[in-house]
């Protein structure tokens, strides 16, 4: 199978402390991948040095054969690869349909333009809506998004990532701080988009991606603990013993 | 809950593309209104009111649409001033060139310290652009051209596109309406382009706005160009309105009226910072009898408007009306 994203040797020193130490990650080509680990285990450092919010003190990263190390993240974006963020990602003021209608913007250009009226970003808004009803946030369109609940914020987060057609989605915690109810609605949306793309997703908790992910990769300390199916890593004495053993909520 | 209560009492969104039919009749009105007022008010007060709103629309679209806070921007209105001064002057060039001198030399001036501050962000920003402004202010007292302490006195008003005297009172006034009223409607159309959407995205959410694939640094320099050159094209018209460019207009304290300015009026509406200018420019022409008290009574205005309308004068009203001025 075809690799998507890989990062060899990948480190991160703060003055003094190694965030992440020597990580070699592999990312299929049309799977879901989870990487997973307890607080501190430098899940976050190493998912905002993949995406490019963060320059690695060593190690390179490819995404689809391209060196991308020195890339800014607006440019990685570009390349096809969009990250979301743990605190929902939404642009609070504008409504609904305007921010899918920003991601929409973007790919098509023009955005340049401020001597012309914002009437011609009209022609985006059937293509928004195809967004926003894919995620089941018809009756939303035209409200304010910082009105949405919280579970709907990350459906709109989804839609406005999905609006730039990505090849590769990075979530960064999608279900943090979700009620039962949500979590399944976003893992049903995730699934759903993963269809067709490949996803990385780094979540703290074990059982949210047992059944959603095809790899998982643990992190314990900054290094890779274990990685394989689920079915492999939960019989992993290692895994065991620092992770679902020590802080098994 | 508390956010679902921030969320109620927040102003709305602007939900139809192009201008809505409240801005429309709003604009009308003032426009009817200021083709009157000259008639009864001295125009050249009226002048320095409209030169005054531009200069804090201006502002506002950089501190209200951009999310920078540029304490510097003196150096864009008062560098204009002197620059279409001296072109009105020295070179003999009509008033509408002059002033078009003075708003590209704001705009020249605006790109290039723009392009060094925005590397910062927050404090950092304004403080470099504070320091590039008072570069701008002492070059102003020590070059040759600027005339020191005594700035460029006695600008000719010229004849528009020499052909039509600008000596009278009533004439110049309805060529700064043109210039200013323009300068505003060029405003509003940039807040409100494909460009002014990506600007409030990035005002809301930066780094979301980078994970779309935005170079947020392009836009904020393309934004911090059009506010320098529109403050600039305020600069350069109140030049040619008191024949004069004095010191005053690269001082920091102008940078900090027109913050003021846009603050009480509304930051980040549309018609906020023309209120508030008119409001400032109004209590300083009508306390000017209490000398250096203005600055005291301005400050406790300025206390009460914070204390009372936190988003400014136009930004309650536009809550309680529930509708986006």
């Amino acid at each position: 199978m075809a690799i998507a994203l890989q990062a060899k040797g990948l480190t991160k020193e703060f003055k003094g402390f190694v965030a992440v130490n020597d990580v070699n990650l592999s990312i299929e080509k049309g799977t879901i991948h989870a990487l997973i680990g307890p607080n501190g285990a430098g899940k976050t450092t190493c998912f905002n040095l993949l995406t490019k919010f963060l320059q690695p003190t060593r190690g390179t990263i490819t995404y689809e054969g391209r060196d991308i190390t020195q890339m800014k993240p607006a440019e990685i974006a570009r390349l096809g690869m969009v990250r979301s963020f743990q605190i929902s990602a939404i642009f609070p003021d504008l409504s609904v349909l305007q921010n899918v209608r920003v991601a929409l913007q973007r790919t098509r250009g023009e955005s340049y333009d401020f001597w012309r009226s914002d009437r011609i970003l009209s022609k985006f808004d059937d293509q928004a809506r195809q967004y926003i009803d894919e995620v089941g946030l018809t009756k939303f369109t035209n409200e304010r998004a910082a009105a949405l609940p919280y579970g709907r914020k990350r459906a709109l987060e989804i839609a406005t990532t999905l609006a730039l057609s990505p090849d590769m989605l990075l979530l960064d915690e999608p279900m943090a701080g979700m009620g039962r109810e949500d979590v399944e609605l976003i893992s049903q949306l995730i699934r759903r988009i993963a269809n067709n793309r490949t996803v990385l997703m780094v979540e703290h908790n074990l059982s949210v991606v047992a059944d959603l992910s095809d790899r998982i990769t643990v992190l314990a300390r900054g290094e890779i603990l274990a990685e394989g199916t689920y079915a492999e890593i939960s019989k992993t004495p290692e895994v065991i013993e620092a992770y679902i053993g020590a802080s098994h909520d | 809950m508390a956010m679902k209560d921030k969320t109620i009492d927040a102003a709305p969104v602007v939900q139809t593309a192009g201008m809505p039919r409240l801005h429309k009749i709003i604009f009308s009105l003032l426009l009817a209104g200021l083709i009157v007022l000259p008639f009864f008010v001295y125009p050249v007060f009226a002048m320095k009111v409209m030169c005054f709103a531009l200069f804090a629309a201006a502002f506002n679209l950089l501190l209200g649409f951009g999310g920078l806070l540029s304490f510097g921007h003196a150096a864009y209105f008062g560098g204009a001033s002197y620059v279409a001064a001296h072109a009105a002057k020295v070179w003999g060039l009509t008033p509408e060139l002059s002033v078009l001198c003075g708003a590209a030399a704001a705009g020249v001036l605006g790109l290039a310290i723009g392009s060094l501050a925005i590397r910062r962000q927050g404090i950092y920003f304004a403080m470099v652009t504070l320091a590039f402004a008072q570069m701008v202010y002492f070059v102003a007292l020590q070059a040759e051209f600027t005339g020191g302490e005594d700035g460029i006195q006695s600008v000719p008003r010229g004849d528009l596109f020499g052909l039509i005297s600008l000596a009278d009172n009533i004439a110049l006034y309805f060529f700064v309406l043109v210039v200013t009223f323009g300068g505003i409607l060029l405003l509003y159309r940039i807040v409100h382009s494909p460009f002014g959407q990506v600007l409030k995205a990035i005002r809301e959410n930066e780094p979301r706005a980078i994970s779309l694939g935005y170079d947020v640094n392009r836009y904020k320099l393309i934004v911090f160009t059009l506010s320098a050159t529109m403050a600039g094209l305020a600069g350069a018209t109140k030049s040619q309105v008191f024949q004069l460019s004095s010191l005053t207009d690269v001082h920091w304290s102008m940078s900090g009226e027109v913050v003021l300015m846009t603050l009480l009026g509304g930051m980040g509406t549309i018609f906020g910072p023309l209120v508030g200018a008119a409001m400032i420019v109004t209590m300083q022409n009508y306390l000017a009898t209490f000398g250096a008290w203005v600055t005291v009574i301005q400050g406790v205005i300025f206390v009460i408007g914070v204390l009372v309308f936190r988003e400014g004068i136009v930004g309650v009203l536009s809550r309680w009306l529930k509708k986006p001025l």
